[in-house]
């Protein structure tokens, strides 16, 4: 019973890194850039969140909602700013920008809100902490539920987004051959921008599910992101179903690796990881596509 | 009445210089063959002319507005059109994904008049474009201009790779798109089939226009001799 238990927690663990590397995949699928400072960015949404609850006093999962324009604004100004000039030279650039912003967007946190480390789980409501006791070994709580149905509502939206409407073909098409999209008429510049906004959201989405489940400070960014990174690389550079699959086969090693010794948590993860780049990646190559 | 202008354009790609001075217009409803050997520097004319190369020099003007330093997509929204060469189709949508996502100007031209002119691709309406043959992937490639209902179709090699009986159904359908009184400049490496659909001819050699003339009354010696630059001007 213990190790179904440990799969069932996995499950709740791996939909939130899901939800974190949803972002990541979809800047790497359509721009091909890797987002260093995806973590902290999700990180910043926690703090927008944590501000807009201190000083209103509302639910978090509100106090998101507020958020949430924040984000895309900022979503969009780093795309059409930082972004589209480092992307004209080469594929390094956006690397070092990145990363070079995830060390602004830390330091920034640092002198605003001091390195005390913060939660948002006490004004998130009694149901957070809630659970069902399935039998004796096994529960389920209330926010790992919610964590993973909003995980697959997140991914599922964005294969209909993507396979359903024009605007997901546009998407699509400006990730496959941006030149040959403009010359269709697609503003790829506005597609590059919305993907990087859509992103940004969804890892502020991740944010508040960090805030929400444990505890969050300006420091916090780097260690989602390696999480983050690696779901995405096990479900496959730029597959989106594979990014959500990643999340969830990575959650699970890590708690499984917990049962057998509370230390190997991490390491049994990371041991996932690099079994599967040895295995996929061994000269293999990479390439952007969408379930259809 | 003049459609397209251009001016004294210069392009480069690093030191070469593929486009040198280039003057010439193309007017509402007329067919204009670009002919020259390769490298001469007819697609990077047309890439200039949609927008999807930056020239160095010179003016790219539509309807006597200059439009030289207007991004790709905009044109398009003006009626310029480029179907590229090597087709370049977006591999994982479908034909009519393709053809939907392109249809940036209301007009004759809709998904359902595009599978008209091209009936085979009827049935290969929700397949993924690159499993398409090469003939219909051209077909797409056309289709998909026409979507944007282009006043102005740029057409660049859409007989390169292509069996001799589906270069002659693509130039069948092209003839009723011109009948329909699209203007078309196109590029194309077959002198017969050019001199056949075009109603004037600009022969390029090395960056510059050596020979321009009316299909009809050009004289096919005179043709060849510009096109390999036999008799070049000191």
């Amino acid at each position: 019973m213990t190790i179904v238990n440990a799969v069932v927690q996995g499950i709740f663990l791996g939909a939130f890194y899901a939800v974190l590397a949803c972002g990541l995949s979809i800047m790497f699928g359509v721009m091909r850039i890797i987002n260093l400072a995806h973590g902290d960015i999700a990180v910043l949404g926690a703090y927008v969140v944590f501000v807009i609850v201190q000083g209103t006093g509302m639910s978090p999962f509100v106090a998101f909602i507020v958020a949430l324009p924040v984000m895309i604004v900022f979503g969009y100004a780093l795309q059409l700013t930082i972004l589209e000039r480092s992307l004209k030279s080469g594929i390094l650039t956006p690397l070092l920008a990145t990363f070079g912003l995830s060390i602004v967007i830390q330091n920034l946190l640092l002198i605003r809100f001091s390195p005390d480390v913060r939660s948002l789980g006490g004004e998130a409501g009694a149901f957070t902490t809630s659970s069902w006791q399935v039998t004796s070994g096994l529960s389920v709580s209330a926010f790992g539920i919610v964590i993973l149905v909003v995980a697959v509502a997140v991914f599922g939206a964005l294969q209909l987004f993507l396979s359903r409407t024009r605007a997901g073909w546009a998407m699509r098409a400006t990730a496959e051959d941006a030149d040959a999209a403009e010359l269709v008429g697609i503003n790829s510049r506005g597609v590059y921008a919305r993907a990087t906004a859509l992103a940004v959201a969804i890892a502020a989405l991740g944010g508040l599910f960090l805030a929400i489940r444990s505890v969050f400070d300006p420091l916090s960014g780097p260690t989602q992101l390696i999480f983050a990174f690696e779901a995405v690389v096990i479900g496959g550079m730029g597959r989106l179903w594979g990014t959500l699959l990643g999340g969830l086969a990575l959650g699970v090693a890590q708690t499984v690796g917990a049962q057998i010794n509370p230390e190997y948590s991490a390491l049994t993860g990371h041991l996932l990881f690099l079994a599967v780049l040895i295995v996929r990646y061994g000269g293999g190559r990479v390439s952007f596509r969408v379930a259809r | 009445m003049t459609l397209l202008r251009v001016e004294d354009l210069d392009c480069r790609y690093g030191l070469l210089q593929a486009v040198r001075g280039v003057t010439f217009e193309v007017a509402q409803g007329e067919t204009v063959a670009l002919i020259g050997a390769n490298g001469a520097g007819k697609s990077t004319l047309l890439r200039a002319i949609a927008g999807a190369h930056r020239p160095q020099g010179g003016r790219v003007l539509i309807d006597a507005a200059d439009v030289t330093s207007m991004r790709a997509h905009r044109r398009v929204s003006l009626g310029i059109a480029l179907v590229p060469e090597g087709r370049r189709l977006f591999p994982s949508l479908t034909v009519e994904e393709n053809l939907r996502v392109a249809a940036a100007r209301r007009g004759r031209w809709n998904v359902q008049s595009v599978l008209e002119v091209f009936p085979l691709l009827q049935a290969r309406r929700h397949m993924a474009a690159a499993n398409l043959s090469g003939g219909e992937q051209q077909a797409v490639a056309i289709g998909r201009a026409l979507m944007s209902n282009p006043r102005l179709l740029l057409l660049d090699e859409v007989s390169l790779g292509l069996a001799p009986i589906v270069v002659d159904a693509v130039y069948r359908s092209l003839a009723g798109i011109i009948n329909e009184g699209t203007t078309v400049l196109l590029v194309e490496q077959d002198l017969t089939r050019a001199l056949k659909v075009a109603g004037r001819v600009i022969c390029m050699l090395e960056g510059r226009i050596v020979l321009e003339g009316d299909a009809a009354s050009v004289d096919r010696d005179q043709v060849v001799s510009a096109y390999f630059g036999l008799k070049r001007p000191a």
